[in-house]
């Protein structure tokens, strides 16, 4: 079998150049040993670039609409010259481990317009975010302006989107009433912002909007009692993919909350809390509670992860910390 | 004894220019053909003139491109359309074409009242499984509503709708599948048509009397005369107890036939001839549920587009049937049969209950993606069968030994092919027509629709305004694009389940597929990733669909995007998702355009080493063409084995990796 070995271009990359950002996602994604090593060189030098992407988690339970009002948005970030990619996880089939990827469709991507998408399987990562998905999302945020990542799922799953995504828009449609639930019930993290999609009647939206909004409060009150000024105030928005009502106000809540992380200096931290929490699941993931326990548990894992070279990608250092459970004398 | 009217007797036909399809239509109504059957190409079902970018290599394909009234006046030219019974098989601007064809008629001095025929106009199935579709579900609606309350008031001798369980077989429904979704069909439209309030009482019980059917039937003729025999019954129960309707007369179940074209083959294809006759008997024995009109299709449909000859020999079929047998000297021959009537009761209480459990889903348009997963999930169960054997099918499956034929060598000398000048001479006459007419009209006709269609009033009068002022097919359709948007069909695949555990020789070869899959992502350095596309606006996708689930289930990651891709778009799914190899369905005979087209592009993108299979009904002579071209592997309807295409697949992008 030939390796050829791949060139990728680091300025055409960063530069959108969406034949360069396919070869290096292909990179990222084999497992190849000579291969890996280049993609993570790759990702090493890329962590030494600014990775100015505004990354948006899409979640929702599935149905909603989550596709078509991703077609929706990317219709709106070309209208402003944005550049997007997205990245759309589906499921894998757990009898045969193939995957059918059909979200592209529902998003009728315009050939004029600058968006790069790609599918992936969840492969063994049940309704979660993969690995591959991870490190892709991780690369494009250097490459664009927004990075829109649709996945499936109703409560645990979103803590993986919550890892990676600087916004997470949780769709929902009218008499979601499971969803709401889980918000009450504190299963699920309170979005960044709740998009109720299929608001073609008003009045059913409306209802839809106040549910949800109590819902909110609930939860709110719970924890957020006298909190601090500058807070995010999580907006939930009636929406409809279908008639593109409130496309825009949708998409102005989600750079306002990224101009709120920014102000506040919350970004910065976010992200370092995201690559944490991402690290232990997918050390749980790969070499289980013992293999975190030789770690150190969370705390272990924390200090290792800061005694690592600066220059080094999220995910050399996790590979570091992978080999160190699995290579230990 | 007085013998019984035999049923309006056509051929689907249209190939090439009006001019070619009008010489075709005279051909064969000296043949003692009562009926004509117009197929139109892809570029006028899907709305677009023969010189817009999509209908490039598919114009005058599948059928006759009808672009304006001049197209329409030489598509009948010489046929007086007062004496004529005419066909048209148009769903998405079924209310263009109709006001094209009362244009025509008034142009040879006959008036809307005196026309017969039937428009398709059925956009569910479009939905479903032809995929000729255009506008959303709501607006197709309130078209096949104003069509129907305007031919019940001025042309009542005309079948507004033919709601089509044909399709619903050919995308793999069983009997009660079949008879159960059309009936929804029929129900969503009636529902539109009474909700509307444009018609009074007694206008609406003659729109349902005017309701027509058009069915399948398969070679499993004993249960498909059963089928039928539900399929009246249950129409009938719908009529009285939802419409109310009283008089017998517009209750009856009135259905034209197009037998079966998914079990024809194109391995030993001569014996399609017993096929068809068998399934025209279906359709003819029983009195009580004796079809009104029938179109067979040629033996050679598997192989390509059939000459007039092998249309001839299928009208024959139709001849022998009605005039020397005795099939129309009898009353109904089943009644009283204990085997039949059980048999029509289990259809008909299986398929109410599926009425109903689509009704509860409420109706048809919202449980499209329901329906659509039960269809690819039967469609499934089928080509499995085929695969294991237990569904036989004579030189597919079985008996396969055969003598050298001496009807046809090789593929290419017994289909018609279509004259590739045909297109050039087709957009030629187009812009001469746009030159010619007068430009003011034009205006005025096209801003009476826009306002007739935003102001709710029935489309009809100013689409046949628009009819004679020149308005062509594209700026019709355009017109009603602006406003009402345009829709993507649920591809049904999603929802298919998998196939866990097959049993047999089938199970084990998928198993060991299966592991094979596994190992070549080792190869590959990542999962096999494929691209299933279907290029151009062919919509036939059962196909497509199919290749994507088998794929799935032997554990391959698969790109499914649905229909009508341009090439552009193809190459541009191929590079950002990076796939390892490209499979390509393509029915509507323009693959020699579109295949071509992709392969250039991929080389652009740098992607020469993603390899590209085609499957399609590819005479051999273009299938050489297209290996030639680049073309890994090509497969037509006699390659029915699955897993050997998919083990092909395997072997293809690893050779390639």
């Amino acid at each position: 079998m030939k390796e050829k070995a791949l060139q990728i271009d680091v300025s055409a990359l960063v530069n959108f150049n969406r034949q360069a950002i396919a070869l290096a996602l292909n990179l990222l994604e084999d497992r190849r040993p000579r291969l890996q090593a280049q993609a993570l060189t790759l990702l090493d030098e890329l962590s030494t670039l600014p990775a100015p992407a505004h990354v948006v988690g899409i979640t929702g339970p599935p149905g909603v609409g989550k596709s078509s009002l991703i077609a929706r948005l990317i219709a709106r970030q070309a209208q402003i010259s944005r550049r997007v990619a997205v990245v759309a996880v589906d499921p894998s089939s757990k009898v045969s481990g193939g995957a059918l990827l059909g979200d592209r469709g529902r998003m009728q991507i315009s050939l004029q317009a600058e968006v790069y998408a790609r599918s992936f399987a969840a492969r063994d990562r049940l309704g979660g975010l993969s690995r591959e998905a991870f490190s892709a999302v991780f690369l494009l945020r250097h490459c664009c302006d927004v990075v829109l990542v649709e996945t499936v799922g109703v409560g645990q799953s979103e803590t993986d989107i919550a890892s990676l995504a600087d916004t997470t828009v949780l769709v929902v449609q009218p008499f979601s009433g499971d969803v709401l639930q889980f918000l009450k019930a504190g299963v699920m993290e309170i979005p960044d912002i709740l998009a109720v999609n299929k608001a073609d009647d008003q009045a059913l939206a409306q209802q839809a909007v106040s549910d949800v909004q109590t819902a909110l409060a609930l939860e709110r009150g719970s924890f957020d009692q006298g909190s601090l000024e500058g807070s995010w105030q999580n907006p939930v928005l009636a929406v409809s993919a279908a008639t593109n009502l409130n496309i825009d106000t949708l998409d102005d809540a989600m750079t306002a909350h990224y101009q709120h992380l920014q102000s506040t200096h919350k970004l910065g931290n976010k992200r370092a809390d995201q690559t944490m929490a991402w690290a232990v699941g997918e050390i749980l993931h790969e070499v289980g509670q013992r293999g975190l326990a030789i770690l150190g548990g969370v705390e272990g894992v924390r200090s290792l992860w800061g005694e690592q070279t600066q220059q080094w990608s999220a995910i050399r250092k996790l590979a570091t910390l992978l080999d160190r459970v699995r290579y230990r004398a | 004894m007085t013998k019984d009217r035999p049923w309006v007797m056509r051929t689907y036909s249209g190939h090439s220019t009006a001019q070619a399809s009008n010489e075709l239509y005279r051909l064969n109504l000296s043949k003692g053909q009562t009926g004509l059957s117009v197929a139109f190409d892809l570029p006028t079902q899907t709305g677009y003139d023969s010189d817009h970018a999509l209908a490039r290599g598919e114009v005058g394909k599948v059928g006759v491109p009808i672009c304006h009234v001049a197209d329409m006046d030489t598509l009948f030219a010489d046929i007086p359309l007062d004496q004529m019974n005419t066909s048209m098989t148009i769903n998405g601007p079924a209310a263009w074409l109709l006001a094209l064809y009362i244009a025509a008629a008034e142009r040879q001095g006959v008036g809307p009242e005196a026309l017969q025929g039937t428009t398709q106009n059925d956009i569910v199935k479009e939905y479903l499984s032809r995929g000729t579709y255009i506008f959303p579900p709501e607006p197709s609606l309130r078209l096949i509503s104003d069509v129907i309350t305007y031919t019940v008031k001025n042309v009542p001798k005309w079948n507004p709708v033919n709601v089509c369980s044909y399709h619903l077989q050919e995308a793999g429904a069983t009997p009660v599948q079949e008879v159960a979704y059309a009936l929804c069909t029929a129900i969503a439209i009636l529902d539109t048509v009474r909700d509307s309030g444009r018609l009074e009482a007694a206008e609406f019980t003659a729109a349902v009397g005017r309701m027509s059917f058009f069915v399948n039937s398969g070679v499993r003729f004993i249960e498909e005369i059963c089928k039928l025999r539900a399929f009246g019954q249950l129409w009938d129960n719908v009529t009285r107890e939802r419409y109310g309707v009283e008089n017998p007369k517009f209750r009856r179940f009135r259905y034209g036939v197009q037998v079966n074209s998914l079990g024809l083959t194109e391995a030993q294809p001569e014996n399609n001839i017993p096929r068809i006759v068998l399934e025209a008997l279906g359709v003819t024995l029983s009195k009580d549920a004796r079809c009104r009109a029938m179109q067979l299709p040629a033996w050679n449909e598997a192989l390509g587009l059939p000459r007039p000859w092998d249309q001839q020999w299928s009208l024959r079929i139709q001849q022998i049937l009605a005039f020397e047998t005795d099939v129309l000297e009898y009353g109904d021959i089943f009644e009283g049969s204990k085997v039949v009537e059980g048999k029509t009761n289990d259809i008909r209480q299986a398929g109410w209950a599926e009425v109903e459990r689509v009704t509860e889903m409420g109706g048809v348009i919202s449980a499209l993606g329901y329906v659509k997963e039960q269809l690819v999930a039967s469609h499934t169960a089928r080509v499995r069968n085929i695969n294991a054997g237990d569904h036989v099918v004579v030189g597919v499956n079985k008996f396969t030994e055969t003598a050298e034929s001496p009807l046809y060598t090789g593929n290419s000398s017994a289909i018609l092919k279509v004259d590739e000048e045909a297109e050039r001479d087709q957009v030629a006459r187009l812009e001469a027509f746009r030159t010619e007419r007068t430009q003011a009209d034009v205006e005025a006709a096209l801003l009476s629709l826009r306002d007739a269609v935003k102001n709710a009033e029935n489309i009809m009068p100013a689409s046949i305004q628009c009819a004679h002022a020149g308005v062509t097919t594209g700026e019709w359709t355009q017109t009603l694009r602006d406003i009402f948007g345009e829709f993507r069909a649920p591809t049904g695949i999603a929802g298919a389940a998998a196939v866990p555990n097959v049993s047999g020789k089938v199970g084990d070869e998928l198993e060991a597929l299966r592991m094979r899959v596994r190992k070549t992502a080792d190869i590959l350095g990542r999962p096999l990733k494929v691209l299933i596309g279907k290029p151009g606006l062919d919509g036939h996708s059962n196909g497509a669909e199919q290749i994507a689930v088998w794929c799935r289930d032997a554990g391959m990651e698969v790109v499914y995007e649905g229909i009508r891709l341009s090439p552009e778009q193809i190459v541009t799914s191929a590079r950002d998702e990076g796939v390892h190899l490209v499979g390509l369905s393509i029915l509507s005979g323009s693959h020699l355009r579109l295949v071509p087209e992709i392969l250039t592009g991929l080389r652009q993108e740098g992607l020469d080493n993603v390899p590209v299979v085609v499957g399609g009904i590819i005479p051999e002579d273009d299938a050489e063409n297209l290996r030639q071209a680049g073309v890994a592997r090509v497969y037509t309807p006699k390659d029915f084995k699955m897993l050997r295409i998919l083990s092909d697949m395997v072997d293809i992008a690893e050779e390639a990796a």
